[in-house]
């Protein structure tokens, strides 16, 4: 089995890869390969989409600079149904439209637009830095052995405004509700960063590699 | 709820730990990897390496040391130190840091830090700010371990940074720095109060009661402390324990 961690030039691989291919050790999840090449990403049985920086400048990395990449990562995702994960902007570009900088089209997976956060509280700063405890919203295998209470790293300015609420995981709050783990279908995305999460982390990570949708 | 994080700093010099670390259970007290897995083991929110020796010639230790750190903590690392453009950003983000900290070069050129932001996003750009009180209620940047005065109001640049796209700031109080005296309160609430991004106090923990006055009197988001935890004096544990007793939200682990 191979699991292919797109790289969008976008920031830090290097610990997404390490979390990757320790829990692919531990649990017989197969190889973790990081790259940018689209044959890579079509012959891949499970895709993750890191993602750091602004939603358009991945968007862009993803579509514009590569069409090559991009096609390939829809035939694997949407043509041949192999499991997604999208790590913070990666999650973000799952969506129809993001609003950073300016509108920007995103994959269009999930009902939803990714807005800039609003705590409508001047105390609590944005970026959303730091340690939130999870909110459980509904079960999904890639969220076994996570509680609500269970803590995640966040790191964004953004977030997920979601149309279809059968599609959020769970959520944390922040003056407002943040989404923070959604779902459609074969397709799953967390705005924190699993790598960064200590043992919850590292359990999505190894749940992720062990779902078969 | 979020909760306020808790930040031991390393100083680092040609890849060792300076000042030391005196933990039980630590293979070489002097290896930051190592104290790094014991942070991480003890509930750290996260890690800061700072290196205090910059230069060109030693980065590639530096490089090598975040490496090997990122193998094994699964949590954010901030590196600081003799950072001076977007590529030596990237090249930090590379080896696998979450957050790079410009200093001096930011006030050199605040520039840097529009340059550095608009290609690796907010999140990962942090700006430190080392600072003295010039009277009751003007605090002026200092450089070069605080030796240099500049002349430039803290508040002031605090709020041209994040304007060029800081994600954060993390402020030293230069006049504390290692008189266990506490932080400088006054200078960390009008920071805290000037800027939309978070803000990490550091400068002057010498007890427990000293960072929870960091957050309930200064403001801050997070506490950034290095010897009275790498002496022993108090636990990670033991600082959340008393933080979260005084009402402030913590993660427990």
């Amino acid at each position: 089995m191979l699991t292919v961690l797109i790289d969008t030039d976008s920031g830090n691989l290097h610990s997404a890869e390490k979390a990757f291919q320790r829990m692919a050790r531990e649990t017989d999840g197969g190889r973790v390969l990081v790259s940018s090449r689209p044959e890579d990403v079509a012959r891949a049985d499970r895709v993750v989409l890191p993602g750091d920086g602004a939603f358009p400048a991945c968007r862009a990395a993803l579509v514009r600079d590569r069409s090559a990449l991009h096609e390939a990562l829809l035939e694997t995702v949407e043509g041949r149904g192999r499991p997604f994960l999208g790590i913070c902007v990666g999650m973000q570009l799952m969506a129809q439209r993001g609003f950073e900088y300016r509108e920007t089209e995103g994959l269009g997976w999930i009902d939803a637009d990714v807005v800039a956060i609003d705590p409508g509280d001047a105390a609590l700063k944005v970026p959303h830095m730091g340690w939130n405890d999870l909110v459980i919203d509904r079960p999904h295998p890639v969220l076994d052995g996570l509680e609500t209470g269970d803590h995640a790293y966040f790191v964004h300015s953004y977030h997920m405004a979601m149309r279809d609420p059968a599609q959020r995981l769970a959520h944390c709050d922040y003056g407002t509700d943040i989404t923070a783990v959604v779902a459609h279908g074969t397709r799953v995305g967390t705005q924190f960063h699993p790598e960064k999460s200590q043992s919850a982390g590292l359990r999505l990570i190894a749940n992720f590699l062990a779902w078969t949708p | 709820m979020l909760k306020t994080r808790i930040i031991p700093c390393l100083d680092v010099a040609d890849g060792r730990v300076v000042k030391g670390v005196n933990f039980v259970d630590l293979r070489d007290a002097g290896d930051p990897v190592d104290a790094a897995i014991a942070y991480d083991a003890a509930g750290a929110d996260e890690l800061c390496f700072l290196d205090i020796h910059a230069t060109h010639e030693n980065r590639g230790t530096m490089f090598d040391l975040v490496t090997r750190t990122a193998e094994h903590c699964f949590m954010p690392l901030t590196i600081g130190g003799g950072v001076r453009t977007a590529d030596d950003v990237r090249n930090l983000l590379l080896s696998g840091a979450d957050k790079v900290s410009f200093n001096s070069a930011a006030v050199a050129n605040p520039d840097v830090v529009s340059e550095a932001a608009d290609r690796f996003g907010s999140q990962c750009i942090v700006v430190a700010i080392d600072a003295k009180a010039v009277s009751e209620d003007r605090w002026e940047i200092f450089t070069h371990g605080g030796r240099r005065p500049t002349g430039i109001d803290a508040v002031e640049f605090a709020c041209t940074v994040v304007a060029k796209g800081a994600g954060e700031i993390l402020l030293t109080s230069m006049d504390r720095d290692g008189t266990r005296a506490g932080f400088n309160l006054p200078m960390t609430r009008a920071i805290s109060d000037a800027v939309s991004v978070p803000v990490i106090a550091s400068g002057g923990v010498g007890t427990l009661d000293h960072l929870v006055e960091g957050v309930t009197k200064g403001g801050a988001s997070a506490v950034l402390a290095a010897s009275i935890f790498h002496f022993g004096d108090y636990s990670i544990a033991e600082a959340k324990a008393h933080m979260a007793a005084a009402g402030i939200p913590m993660r427990l682990t």
